[in-house]
């Protein structure tokens, strides 16, 4: 199971690798986003600490609905999802693979955009940083499990496109809340609470639970 | 008479309340290719989703190989374009549990092995049906199932086709195939199964 | 049958709305306003209690695979949206003339809006699919992963301090805070608009059973 989980990860983030369409995608628009989010939210002022951390997730979450929306859109293109589901690849392994290679991409854009954060509104994350490391994984586990899921709810629709933010902004709200409040705690230098990563744990833990159970009714049947 | 390799026995399934497949009951052992004919809408896709296992039977039992077994083609090639011949060929193999020199021969089988490393992408619609085929056969399924295969195949991939399906009779795999173009399918079927609104007329023996 | 239950509930909503309207004396510190609660309360407790209906339904679903779980699902979810936003917008009527403002980001608001946000967005999905039974099943899992979704936002919400007033019904509180005249005439609106709820959701049932036999024969007639 996780060996062919694996193999779908390696195969997804190779192709992605030789076309970069989502990571470019998603990396421009973070940027834009936060350069544009600079023009609403005086960056310089005094209580811009209180809601870079939030401004900061909200560009995340952009990000993500463009990354994820490609996991099985991938496979459309001469059949690919059908010649998966054929084969001896369970449902299980096929849906973590893709959200596992989803987690790898959204988290290399929300890095590599994080410098562009840091300076453009001149804070600073290296207060308890290793618990703002792990929101940020648990965070992106749990958006890339939640938008994987509903990418493959919606991959046969006309308005794929559409449809997908409006499920899944709903959705992931905890998590998002999650993150923020601690980004946020790290940026303002106060103590995290240990509360929100309890709630990121047992996001990811339901949410993934669900999915691997599911997948074998969205994929065949 | 052997064990049948596939069975379905009193199969239904259901798109809403309509029926796409009425109490479909048939068997095929090992060695036999069987044409699946039928007017469009008739059932044909459906069924051949159940023998890939791409759908579950709502009511009836079916009786199919373990899935590393069987090999599916239809209408989509089943290739990643980004990916080159090599890539996409490894991939299925691991997949289907076959070793990676599967792919390596079947690289040479469908004659690409000078381009295996060029993504799919720069391929010409001929050789990408061959390396499809190639995805479809690398494992030595036991049962093939191949919807409309021959439409829009050039000359050279029907040449092919045939012949790898000539050699997977041989070796007593199971086909089953639904094509509009029936000449050649029926060149090898020693069976057929007529569908007619969902039901299966009786079966007529070559 | 139905339609008779349905105009029944109508006259008991009646009969309701001329009692606490014209009966009942005003609330000591709110004035007249408070009467909104008696909508408020049994708006949110209705959708609630569909919004639930939805997940178990569409475990039933996936389970049994009987269409009627499929049915019922997308006939609570659809009675119990309205419920829901009636609940929202009675408590910003109320929180404009109590707190001063429409809105406030509250946890229980937010909870709240979201949760008519997710079921808004299952409705949307089930309209997008057109296959009757590609809809029954991804609507299905959608309805199980909004459940998971709103019991653990709910539940996160509970961590925290709220500005919504506290609970004011016996059952919660152990007795006291509210006069038994209000609190009946509360149970009586509950009854009345969970009995619109129940024939609604009956009528919204039949008509979806129906809906899928004709996509079933339209498909039939234009597949031979």
């Amino acid at each position: 199971m996780i060996a062919d989980a694996w193999k779908v990860a390696a195969k997804d983030l190779r192709s992605e690798w030789r076309t970069k369409e989502s990571l470019n995608a998603a990396l421009a628009v973070t940027v834009v986003l936060l350069l544009l989010f600079s023009f609403a939210f005086d960056p310089g002022a005094e209580d811009s600490k209180l809601w870079s951390g939030g401004l900061l997730w909200l560009v995340y979450s952009f990000a993500a609905a463009l990354i994820v929306n490609r996991g099985f859109a991938r496979e459309l293109p001469n059949d690919c999802l059908e010649a998966l589901r054929a084969s001896p690849i369970p449902p299980g392994a096929l849906f973590l693979g893709k959200a596992f290679a989803g987690f790898v991409l959204l988290l290399a854009v929300e890095l590599a955009a994080l410098p562009a954060f840091l300076v453009f509104y001149n804070v600073s994350l290296t207060w308890q940083a290793g618990w703002v490391a792990a929101s940020f994984a648990l965070a992106t586990w749990g958006i890339a499990v939640l938008g994987t899921m509903f990418g493959a709810l919606t991959v046969n629709l006309q308005m794929r496109e559409l449809m997908l933010p409006v499920l899944i902004y709903p959705m992931m709200m905890p998590a998002l809340v999650a993150a923020i409040e601690i980004t946020g705690a790290s940026i303002q230098r106060q103590a995290i609470p240990e509360i929100w990563l309890r709630l990121l744990t047992g996001f990811d833990i339901i949410f993934t639970a669900l999915a691997v159970l599911l997948a074998d009714v969205v994929l065949v049947d | 008479m052997a064990e049948p390799l596939v069975a379905a026995d009193g199969v239904w399934r259901f798109f809403g309340d309509f029926a796409a497949l009425r109490e479909v009951t048939c068997s095929a052992s090992a060695g036999e290719c069987i044409a699946l004919l039928g007017p469009n809408g008739a059932g044909k896709t459906t069924l051949l989703k159940l023998l890939a296992r791409l759908a579950k039977p709502q009511k009836g039992g079916l009786r199919l190989p373990a899935p590393e077994r069987v090999g599916y083609l239809g209408h989509g090639l089943g290739l990643w374009d980004e990916l080159s011949a090599r890539e996409n060929l490894r991939f299925w193999a691991n997949a289907y549990r076959a070793p990676a020199s599967a792919a390596e021969t079947w690289l040479a089988r469908v004659e690409l092995d000078h381009v295996a490393d060029a993504p799919v992408r720069q391929f010409s619609r001929g050789m990408r049906q061959r390396v499809a085929l190639g995805r479809a056969f690398l494992h030595s399924p036991d049962l093939l199932v191949l919807d409309e295969p021959f439409t829009g195949l050039d000359a050279r991939s029907v040449t092919l086709l045939q012949a790898v399906l000539r050699e997977a009779l041989a070796r007593r795999a199971t086909v089953v195939v639904s094509s509009h173009q029936i000449p050649e399918v029926m060149e090898l079927a020693t069976q057929s199964w007529k569908l007619e609104r969902g039901r299966l007329q009786s079966g007529v023996t070559q | 049958m139905l339609y008779a239950l349905l105009i029944a509930s109508a006259l008991y909503l009646s009969r309701n709305i001329y009692i606490l309207m014209l009966q009942l004396p005003d609330e000591l510190a709110q004035g007249p306003i408070y009467r909104i609660f008696y909508f408020h309360l049994p708006g949110y407790l209705t959708g609630a209690a569909c919004f639930l209906l939805t997940g178990v339904f569409s475990a039933l679903y996936l389970r049994t695979r009987n269409w009627k779980w499929d049915s019922l699902a997308a006939a609570v979810t659809e009675v119990g949206l309205p419920f829901a936003i009636m609940n929202l917008i009675t408590g910003m009527i109320w929180g404009r003339i109590i707190w001063g403002i429409w809105w406030t980001w509250d946890p229980r608001l937010s909870t709240a809006l979201l949760s008519a946000a997710i079921y808004a967005g299952y409705l949307m999905l089930r309209r997008a699919i057109p296959d009757a039974t590609e809809r029954a099943k991804n609507s299905a899992v959608l309805g199980i992963f909004a459940f998971a979704s709103v019991i653990l936002t709910y539940k996160s919400n509970e961590w925290f301090r709220t500005q919504h007033p506290a609970p004011v019904l016996s059952i919660r509180t152990g007795g006291g805070t509210i006069d038994p005249a209000m609190e009946m005439m509360l149970g009586h609106n509950l009854l009345a608009l969970a009995m619109l709820a129940t024939v609604l959701v009956a009528i919204r049932w039949n008509q979806e059973e129906r809906r899928r036999e004709i996509e079933s024969l339209r498909r039939e007639a234009l597949a031979y």
